[in-house]
């Protein structure tokens, strides 16, 4: 067995993350790099990663040099779950024969996935790992949006968000449908562990990575991932934003066990509400023209009535 | 070895599918990840039940369609082990965004292809459209004939795709149904000899190799994207048909079976020929031999290796041929056939007068008959006769309504 990772405080938190380097090609303020470092400073263990075709990827791999200093693999856009479930296979397969180089080790399997990649094109091919039970782990990028393509709509957009496949105009307010629920989903799979997190709650991150970590079986993470391209805000701001969608309970954070078990690991003291995480986004000012204003009040409710929903299954425990 | 060894007979009565599976035990294959698709399907669930009766040990992924089960193959062989599959047609089809991406990766790993038609319209039998859509996609691809071959020509894949100068993924055709569910004698090797002919897999810039950490699968733009591809091209044109070579050498001294990579028969006199692959070939060779009879020397040339494709084996081969018959069994769809066009490829810039002439049979299944190359022999021998070609350059032989030729 391995053995869990000690961490003491944030400083020492930042300076341990050896194995994904800070050297890419990533926006300035992209939350992406803060989340792949923050889920692999959750383990000392040797990492076999993946990344789907997006943004991490084609930043952080570009021929001849590599930000990974960790086994890694890019296959294509839809399919790096599945190529990290055959790596995890051939590794039992050498294992039962004897055949690991070095047998002691520990490794852990996680793919890296944008919520295009995982939401919509990866979704077959992650709910099939999930379904068959390989011991990896899937993390998605969740900045709703397609954003190495340049910001079009995914499945992950949500309703009012203006992209460039479902743009904001004279006539139209934008995305029309609401975010897709993958977490329940996911856990629907009646998979061991599956949890939101957020970068900015960073010891709840790295406790819900290592649960993941310790389980046997497929873990799902859907981690918020705010893209100051895509979302339209300075890149300083990104941890204020991570602030702002867990402490306006638009993302929030809670972790499901074997597929039924809710529990809500955060909340907020002080709520704050939905119309300031709106403000703070370019994707979402023309909400705050008069004909839409509605919009705000029903963006609102909707995230009341999620995070009645969320601690009425806390309590049910079903 | 903890899996049980299996005692065959000297000749088993196998079908191709089964040959194939036979030949992926004895490999001792460490992950196959699979989908089942008519007619390829009996070679997976041969790897299962050996599996579950402990004739092989490793992991059978189960996945839910053919795109996941080559992504799978792909993590597993770049995880560092041996890996295989199988699928036809619609499943080929589905996987064919990942066959390129197993070549460019540098992955070896063997796709049992068994030859089936393309949809619409839906059709479960043999012909080479799916083989067609995979030869621009940097595998190896090696054609059986028949059963034996099947069984053969898996232990010669896996030593060339895993030889550290090729490092290439292989797939080995064979017709559906007619070679994979036509039950042949087939001369065995023993599981010690089938092993030791391929050998331990020897593992490259393995994923599970912590001490060691690779990136595979990298981004490229036009500053290194066109050398990736030339290498690849390169090594595919250079180094692969030797090293086939000296593995239908090696092959030979242990089975005493012989694999050319052009098959020629009869082809040292002869004036007609015909080009063809799969089952065809050995109709043809018997149909070769009664025009021989009748006083036309006629020979057959059977590809056995597709991609590389073979040019100067085949110039070889035709050198001094006077009519050719190019037989394709895909629809070609707005081109002559993909043979047609090769061979005229090879042939071009050569000394040869030969002439040449396409033919499309065989779509979805459809049988071709001794008296449809009796009949194509004459065509051919007619041709010399006449000295060009006195019919239409492509024809299609066998389908029901009013002719079809062009050209
Ligand atoms: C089969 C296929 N379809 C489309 C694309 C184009 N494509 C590449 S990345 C991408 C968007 C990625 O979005 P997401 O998964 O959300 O990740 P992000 O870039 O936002 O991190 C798209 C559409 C592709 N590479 N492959
Ligand atoms: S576009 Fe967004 S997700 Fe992509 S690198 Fe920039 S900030 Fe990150």
């Amino acid at each position: 067995m391995s053995e869990m990772k000690k961490i003491k405080n944030l400083k020492e938190f930042s300076t341990s993350a050896d194995r994904f380097e800070g050297a890419n090609l990533l926006c300035p303020g992209c939350a992406h790099s803060i989340i792949v470092r923050e889920v692999l400073n959750a383990t000392n263990d040797d990492l076999v990663l993946s990344a789907s075709t997006g943004c991490l990827e084609v930043c952080t791999a570009v021929y001849p040099y590599t930000s990974w200093d960790a086994s890694w693999i890019h296959i294509g856009f839809e399919n790096g779950s599945t190529a990290v479930a055959g790596a995890e296979a051939m590794h039992k397969a050498l294992a039962r024969k004897g055949r690991l180089k070095q047998p002691d080790r520990n490794p852990k399997f996680v793919s890296f996935a944008g919520d295009g990649a995982s939401y919509d094109i990866g979704f077959q091919w992650i709910s099939g790992c999930m379904e068959r039970g390989h011991n990896i782990m899937h993390v998605v990028l969740d900045n709703e949006v397609y954003a190495n393509t340049g910001g079009q709509r995914s499945s992950s957009t949500p309703i009012g968000s203006s992209s460039t496949t479902a743009p904001a105009g004279r006539v139209s307010y934008g995305e029309k449908q609401n975010k897709k629920d993958m977490v329940s989903i996911m856990a629907s799979h009646g998979i061991p562990y599956s949890a939101q997190v957020a970068p900015n709650k960073w010891k709840d991150m790295v406790k819900k990575i290592q649960h993941g970590f310790a389980v046997d079986g497929p873990v799902f993470i859907n981690a918020v991932s705010p893209c100051t391209t895509e979302w339209k805000f300075d890149p300083k701001d990104t941890m204020y934003l991570s602030d702002l969608s867990t402490d306006s309970l638009v993302f929030p954070l809670y972790e499901i066990i074997d597929g039924h078990e809710l529990n809500i690991t955060y909340r907020p003291k002080n709520v704050v509400p939905v119309e300031e995480y709106l403000a703070a986004q370019g994707r979402f000012k023309h909400l705050f023209k008069d004909e839409y204003k509605h919009l705000i009040k029903e963006w609102q409710d909707r995230v009341d009535a999620n995070w009645a929903y969320l601690n009425r299954r806390e309590e049910a425990r079903v | 070895m903890a899996f049980d060894k299996m005692e065959l007979r000297d000749i088993e009565v196998w079908d191709g599918n089964f040959a194939a599976a036979q030949a992926m035990r004895q490999c001792q294959i460490d992950v196959v990840a699979a989908y089942p698709i008519t007619p390829s399907t009996p070679i997976v669930e041969g790897y299962a039940k050996f599996l579950a009766d402990n004739y092989v040990e490793g992991e059978f992924v189960m996945v839910e369609s053919e795109h996941a089960a080559m992504s799978g193959c792909i993590g597993a062989a770049a995880a560092g082990g041996r890996v295989a599959t199988a699928t036809s047609s619609q499943g080929f089809a589905l996987m064919v965004e990942t066959l390129y991406q197993a070549s460019g990766m540098r992955l070896p790993i063997v796709l049992n292809v068994v030859n089936r038609a393309l949809a619409a319209p839906l059709n479960v039998n043999g012909d080479h459209s799916d083989m067609y859509l995979g030869r621009d996609s940097g595998w190896i691809q090696f054609d059986a004939y028949c059963p034996q071959d099947a069984y053969d020509l898996n232990f010669i894949a896996f030593k060339v795709a895993e030889d550290h100068d090729v490092r290439l993924p292989a797939m080995v055709h064979q017709d559906g149904f007619m070679t994979s569910h036509t039950a042949q004698g087939v001369k065995t090797l023993t599981d010690d000899q089938g092993y030791n002919f391929v050998g331990d897999f020897k593992p490259m810039n393995d994923m599970l190799d912590f001490e060691h950490p690779v990136t595979h699968g990298v981004q490229t733009e036009e500053d290194w994207h066109f050398e990736h591809k030339a290498r690849q091209h390169n090594d595919l044109m250079t180094k692969v048909l030797p090293k086939i070579q000296t593995a239908f050498d090696e092959f030979e001294k242990l089975s005493g079976r012989k694999y050319n990579i052009v098959e020629e028969y009869d082809m040292a006199d002869a004036d007609v020929a015909v080009v063809c692959m799969g089952t065809s070939v050995e109709t043809a060779r018997e149909v070769a031999t009664e025009m021989r009879a009748k006083g036309i020397k006629a020979g057959v040339v059977g590809i056995r290796v597709i991609r590389p494709f073979p040019f100067e084996q085949i110039k070889a081969a035709l050198k001094d041929v006077k009519a050719i018959a190019a037989l394709d069994r895909s629809s070609p769809n707005g081109a002559p056939g993909m043979l047609f066009n090769e061979i005229a490829g090879a042939l071009f810039n050569t000394d040869t007068k030969a002439l040449l002439s396409g033919y499309v049979y065989g779509l979805g299944g459809r049988d071709l008959t001794k008296a449809h190359l009796t009949d194509l022999f004459t065509e051919l021998q007619a041709n010399v006769d006449a000295g060009k070609v006195t019919t239409p350059l492509q024809q299609f032989i066998g389908v029901r309504g009013p002719k079809l030729s062009f050209l």
